[in-house]
């Protein structure tokens, strides 16, 4: 019993949340499969925001525009020079985690609220920039992208437990993505567990004792940024693939915010709170604007006012709640009643053990 | 050759001057006190040390070696540790990871080495692990170590600090009002924790405090700042009856 107690539940959980993700595919349509793809990759893209801001203290307004980045080179590279599209994934947050690592330098003289305003121009000016070179960007018409194959292999295996069904292109976009959600998550934790992700916290929580012990300040910030901007190519790359499609519009300012807003309602500082967030970005603007338009009693004028400013009010609304009840995000709240929980079974008393603890806030 | 020398050092901010003209050293094995009241310019002192602020003139040297040259970060390679005055943990850490940030000069696992951890990031982690929690044994906080720091009293941060500073191993400590704002039962087992830091792990301190009861038991040496000047120095027996240090520090207390 208190061997059961003293068991760290989220071992547990993090199994049965990664057994739920490998097998939706076989539970929902092909389509739906593409849209939680989308998920997946609004959370790595979060999770890159979550490693600068919720990790490091810095800010990021601009996170689109990295996205941005990714999705055009895997896209140029595929149509232009006919690259396979999976070779340009890793291509894809290489260069936009190197744009970034540069971007991180001049970050470094800027107060948070310049930064804020200096990322937020950079998502801004994103879709006039991206108009420009028409040459390679093909400009306002964009670029298609073609549906990918799955690979033979893992389409007859996939048959095997879909009832001989073999693999659409869209299911393998989901596991793609879930692939590599599922590696970048691990890194992120891994990074905030070891000697690296305590340097980025201390200087959250205070440069000059960070640096006192040793913390190159001005290097770890560049670092974060570049990760962040990794995380967040390697998210717009795949999310060209996964909507076959990518032209300026694809990246309104909107995103941006969309992205930020998602890492604050999914929980900052946690390994758990981007795929919390990226669920909450994915389908808050899509279920709140059905949401208006189901219901009948609201007239057809006003619930059309809604349907195209629904996402923005629901975002705003509960943002402001989730600032007001649960600073920490969801997973926060759900991490803090679990405490309250765990106490209460175990009784005071019980501390003090001198025994070696176990990793803090790695989830 | 003393260990840490201190020459002409004037720090201004503004029309105040912090500090005016100061030298002394801190001898290898000593503890040596900066005393003076609120405002005579101790923190700045310890600031100047470890390149938070630059001097207007003067020099540092750590065994014969300039630091003011060097960048805050590189400071604790040279073995020099500090804890604050108004304690400067990592407020979002549990207690065990504010004392493994102090060992952040002593491991290198990179972001790259991290990311993917290799045999020998693993082995770096747990031993960094294993040393932190010797250090929170020595100063007696073993048991809280997976407490998160915020939730401690002032008492129990102060001492976590100082685990923080040991962990980095230093030469020299630099201890900014380690009895400041705690209470009065609690002075007793911080100045036996800092005997125990001298004499069991070979450490040299310059501790700074305005209360002077607390060095004159503890130190060999005392210097005595004023509004940015250094007025006296000597050990607690000759600083307790300078009659420069009684009108200005004692008379104002
Ligand atoms: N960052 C700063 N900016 C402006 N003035 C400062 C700063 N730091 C210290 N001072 C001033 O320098 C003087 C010495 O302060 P300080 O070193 O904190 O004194 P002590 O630690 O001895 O109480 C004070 O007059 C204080 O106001
Ligand atoms: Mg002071």
């Amino acid at each position: 019993m208190t061997a059961l107690r003293n068991a760290p539940p989220r071992y547990a959980l993090v199994v049965l949340v990664v057994l739920f993700f490998a097998g939706l595919p076989t539970v929902v349509t092909s389509f739906q499969s593409l849209e939680w793809a989308g998920v997946l990759i609004f959370a790595i893209a979060i999770m890159g925001l979550n490693v600068l801001v919720g990790y490091n203290g810095q800010i990021s307004l601009g996170h689109g525009a990295f996205m941005a980045l990714g999705a055009y080179t895997t896209a140029i590279l595929v149509h232009r020079y006919q690259l396979n599209y999976l070779v340009t994934i890793p291509i894809a947050g290489l260069l936009t985690g190197l744009v970034g690592f540069f971007l991180g330098i001049p970050a470094l003289r800027l107060s948070p609220l310049y930064l804020a305003l200096a990322t937020f121009a950079l998502a801004v000016v994103t879709p006039s920039l991206i108009k420009r070179p028409e040459g390679l960007t093909n400009g306002v018409q964009g670029i298609q992208l073609l549906p990918p194959d799955p690979p033979p292999l893992l389409s007859d295996v996939f048959s095997l437990v879909n009832g001989g069904q073999p693999m659409t292109s869209e299911q393998w976009l989901y596991y793609l993505s879930f692939a590599i959600a599922l590696l970048l998550f691990w890194v992120a934790w891994n990074l905030i567990r070891h000697r690296p992700g305590r340097a980025l916290r201390a200087i959250r929580d205070g440069e000059v004792a960070a640096a006192a012990f040793g913390v190159n300040v001005a290097g770890y910030k560049t670092l974060a940024f570049g990760l962040s901007a990794f995380y967040a190519g390697v998210a717009g790359s795949l999310y060209g693939l996964a909507t076959g499609f990518v032209s300026p519009d694809t990246f309104p300012v909107s995103l941006s915010f969309q992205l930020l807003v998602g890492a604050v309602i999914g929980g900052l500082a946690s390994i758990a709170g981007p795929l919390v967030g990226g669920i909450f970005t994915y389908w808050l603007p899509i279920v709140s604007s059905q949401f208006v338009s189901d219901q009948t009693w609201i007239p057809s004028q006003i619930s059309a006012v809604f349907v195209n400013a629904g996402p923005a009010v629901t975002y705003g609304a509960l943002l402001i709640l989730i600032m007001i009840f649960a600073p920490n995000g969801v997973v926060g709240l759900i991490l803090s009643g679990y405490r309250r929980l765990r106490d209460r079974l175990r009784g005071a008393g019980e501390r003090g053990t001198g025994q070696m603890p176990p990793d803090h806030q790695t989830i | 050759m003393a260990l840490l020398d201190v020459r002409d050092l004037s720090v201004r901010f503004g029309g105040v001057i912090a500090l005016d003209g100061v030298s002394f050293s801190v001898e290898a094995g000593q503890v040596v006190a900066v005393i003076g009241p609120n405002g005579a310019g101790k923190t700045t002192l310890f600031n100047v040390v470890t390149r938070v602020y630059r001097p207007a003139g003067g020099s540092v040297h750590l065994d014969g070696q300039s630091v003011l040259g060097i960048s805050p970060h590189q400071v604790i390679k040279r073995g020099l540790a500090r804890t604050f005055q108004n304690v400067a943990l990592f407020r979002s850490m549990t207690v065990l990871e504010n004392v493994l940030v102090g060992n952040h000069s002593r491991t290198h696992t990179t972001f790259l080495g991290a990311a993917v951890p290799t045999p020998g990031a693993s082995r770096m982690e747990s031993e960094a692990r294993k040393r932190a929690m010797e250090v929170l044994e020595f100063v007696g906080l073993a048991g809280r170590a997976a407490e998160p720091v915020a939730s401690l009293p002032f008492g129990t941060q102060k001492k976590v600090e100082l685990a923080r500073a040991l962990a980095s191993k230093p030469r020299l400590l630099l201890l900014d009002e380690p009895a400041g704002g705690i209470s009065h039962e609690e002075v007793g087992g911080v100045a036996a924790l800092l005997r125990r830091i001298h004499s069991e792990l070979d450490v040299t301190v310059l501790l700074v405090e305005h209360n002077m009861g607390f060095v004159m038991g503890l130190s060999d040496h005392v210097v005595v700042l004023d509004f940015g000047r250094k007025i006296a120095e000597g050990t607690p027996d000759q600083i307790q009856r300078n009659p420069a240090v009684i009108e200005a520090y004692l008379g104002a207390a």
